[in-house]
C-alpha cells in the first residue's frame, strides 16, 4: 500500500484516495464542430505514460478535495503534487507523451 | 527438433536423460525479416508459429526484450473459457478453445491443457440473473454454459462453501469445456514449432525505436542489439503496447495495471474445477504441481511495477476463505504482478494500424492467456493478408471512434 502525499493533509494511506486518471484530459468545445476522431480521444485515448505521469487524485475519506500528481509509474514514487487547475512543475516530466 | 513421443521419453529415461538439445536455436538478429514480431509471449510466438505455418511466411523475427514466456504469459492463472456475452466476444475466445483442444498434438508439446470446467458462481439475484442471460446467451452462440442450482455446484466442487457465509451461493454457470493449461509450456510449445520452420525468436532484445518512410510505412525497428528492417511489424507487447506503438506516433486507448496473483504451498489433489466469483471476487484453481492458484484484482490506478497493492491480494484471499474454510490455514508462497493493457469497452483490439505495415494485438486486459491460440491465429492472418480474419474483424482500433464498442466491461465474467 502506498503513501500518498496529500497536500493540504499531509502523508496517508492509499485507502483514503480514490484515483481520478491521467491529468489536463481537456474536453473539446461542447459544439458540432468536434470531430469523431478528437471525441474518441478525448474519452478514451490515454497516454499510458511509462515513467513520469500526470494524474488526478482525490482524498476521499479525507479532507475530500482533488489535487494533481506527478507519479513514476516504474516504481509508483510520487514526485510531487500541485493543485488543481494548475500546470504541472517544470522539468518534472521526463518523457511526457505528446498528445 | 527432437519429436517427443512415449518411445523418445522412454529412451531418455533409461539413458538418464542425457542427449536432450535445446527446444529452439539461440538465433542471431539478422539485418532483414519478411516480418517482426515484437514481444515474445504466448500471443506473439503464436503469431510467429502460425504465419510459417499457414501463411508460409518463415523469414520472420520474435523479438523479446526478456526471456520468452517472461511477462504475462507467466504471470497470469491460466484460466481458459469462452463463455462472454456478446457474439463477437464468443467467437473469438470460442475459437480459441477450440485451438486449445488439440494444441498438444498439433505442436507435439504437452501443453496440459485440463478441461476440468469452470465455475462461476452467483451470489446475488442480480448475479443469477447476469450468469443465465450468459448462458443463454451463449448456448445461442453454439458455446456450452449450463446453470447449476447451489446444490449441484456444489457436487461439482464438493469444498465449495455455499451456505455459511456472508453471500450465499444461489447458483453457478458450468462451462465444461474450460479449464487450465501449463502456461509456460504454451510459450515454449510455441517458441519451439516456430523455430522448426525457421522463425528466429531472439531474446534480450529490447525493440528501442520504429522508423518509417516518408510515405509513413514502417520501415525498421531500433533494438538493443540493432537496427532490423522488415515491411510488417506485428506488435504483441501486451501491458507495454502503449509505449511500442508511440515509438511510431500512435496513441492507443489503452491503460496499464499490476493485476496479481498468488500461489499457496502445495497439497494433495484437492480441487476439481476452476471456481470463479465476480461478486466477492477471487478465482482458484490446483496446478498439476499442487498449488493452489489464486487470481486477485487491478489495483486501483496505473503503473509498470508489475508489484500490486497488499490489499488487493488480501481481498482475494478472504474471498477464498469464505468460499472454502478448510483452506484458511494455508501458507502463500508467492505472489507477483503482471502489467494488463484494459481497453475502455475490456475487449481486445487486433488489427491494422493508421500505419502501414503496422499491426497491433493489445487490450486483453486481465484475460489474455485463454486467448492465446485464437489470438496469435487471426493475428497472423491479419499480418499476412493485411486485412482482418472474419472472426477478428469487429475488434479494430477505430471501433472506439465509431461507437462499434464490444462491451463486455459489465459482461465479462471477472470483476474489472
Amino acid at each position: 500500500m502506498l503513501l500518498i502525499p496529500c497536500p493540504y493533509c499531509g502523508e496517508r494511506p492509499e485507502l483514503e484516495f480514490v484515483y481520478g486518471g491521467q491529468a489536463h484530459v481537456a474536453r473539446p468545445p461542447p459544439d458540432a464542430e468536434v470531430s469523431l476522431q478528437d471525441w474518441a480521444d478525448y474519452l478514451y485515448r490515454r497516454d499510458n505514460t511509462r515513467g513520469v505521469h500526470a494524474e488526478r487524485w482525490r482524498h476521499t475519506h479525507g479532507c475530500g478535495r482533488f489535487f494533481n500528481a506527478l507519479r513514476d509509474t516504474t516504481t509508483d514514487h510520487f514526485v510531487a503534487t500541485y493543485k488543481i487547475g494548475a500546470q504541472p512543475p517544470a522539468g518534472l516530466i521526463a518523457r511526457r507523451a505528446g498528445r | 527438433m527432437q519429436p517427443f513421443s512415449a518411445l523418445s521419453l522412454l529412451k531418455a529415461g533409461l539413458s538418464g536423460q542425457r542427449g536432450w538439445t535445446p527446444q529452439w536455436r539461440r538465433a542471431e538478429p539478422k539485418a532483414a525479416y519478411d516480418a517482426i514480431i515484437v514481444g515474445g509471449g504466448g500471443h506473439g510466438l503464436g503469431t510467429a508459429y502460425y504465419l510459417a505455418k499457414e501463411h508460409q511466411l518463415t523469414n520472420i523475427a520474435v523479438l523479446e526484450k526478456g526471456w520468452i514466456g517472461g511477462g504475462n504469459t507467466g504471470r497470469n492463472t491460466t484460466i481458459i473459457r469462452s463463455n462472454y456475452l456478446f457474439g463477437e466476444s464468443a467467437a473469438l475466445y470460442d475459437h480459441a478453445v477450440k485451438l486449445w483442444e488439440t494444441l498438444s498434438q498439433v505442436l507435439n508439446y504437452n501443453v496440459m491443457f485440463s478441461q476440468r470446467g469452470v465455475l462461476m458462481l452467483a451470489h446475488n439475484v442480480h448475479d443469477a440473473q447476469v450468469a443465465k442471460r450468459h448462458v443463454h446467451a451463449n448456448r445461442a452462440n453454439g458455446v456450452d454454459n449450463e446453470w447449476l442450482t447451489p446444490q449441484q455446484a456444489q457436487a461439482f466442487c464438493p469444498l465449495l462453501n455455499i451456505g455459511d457465509i456472508r453471500y450465499p451461493v444461489l447458483g453457478a454457470a458450468l462451462q465444461r469445456r474450460g479449464g487450465t493449461a501449463r502456461h509456460d509450456a504454451v510459450a515454449w510449445g510455441y517458441a519451439r514449432a516456430a523455430d522448426a520452420l525457421g522463425v528466429d525468436i531472439i531474446e534480450n532484445c529490447e525493440v528501442t525505436g520504429i522508423r518509417r518512410y516518408g510515405s509513413g510505412a514502417v520501415q525498421s525497428v531500433e533494438t538493443t542489439r540493432g537496427l532490423i528492417r522488415a515491411p510488417k511489424i506485428g506488435v504483441a507487447a501486451a501491458g507495454h503496447t502503449s509505449v511500442i506503438m508511440k515509438m511510431a506516433g500512435v496513441g492507443l486507448p489503452l491503460e496499464s495495471y499490476p493485476l496479481q496473483a498468488l500461489v499457496s504451498e502445495p497439497i494433495k489433489r484437492i480441487f476439481p474445477c476452476v471456481v470463479m466469483s465476480n461478486t466477492i471476487h477471487a478465482y482458484i484453481s490446483q496446478s498439476d504441481k499442487g498449488e493452489l492458484v489464486i487470481g486477485a484484482g487491478t489495483d486501483a490506478y496505473t503503473s509498470y511495477t508489475q508489484r500490486g497493492a497488499l490489499h488487493i491480494s488480501g481481498h482475494a484471499l478472504e474471498a477464498v476463505c469464505e468460499l472454502f474454510p478448510m483452506f484458511r490455514r494455508l501458507r502463500m508462497l508467492r505472489n507477483w504482478g503482471g502489467i494488463v493493457d484494459v481497453t475502455p469497452d475490456r475487449s481486445p483490439i487486433i488489427a491494422k494500424t493508421p500505419v502501414p505495415g503496422l499491426y497491433v494485438n493489445c487490450g486483453w486486459g486481465t484475460g489474455g492467456f485463454k486467448a492465446t491460440p485464437g489470438s496469435a491465429h487471426v493475428f497472423a492472418w491479419t499480418i499476412a493478408h493485411d486485412e482482418p480474419h472474419p472472426i477478428n474483424a469487429p475488434f479494430t482500433l477505430e471501433r472506439f471512434r465509431d461507437g462499434n464498442l464490444i462491451d463486455e466491461a459489465a459482461a465479462a465474467a471477472v470483476a474489472h
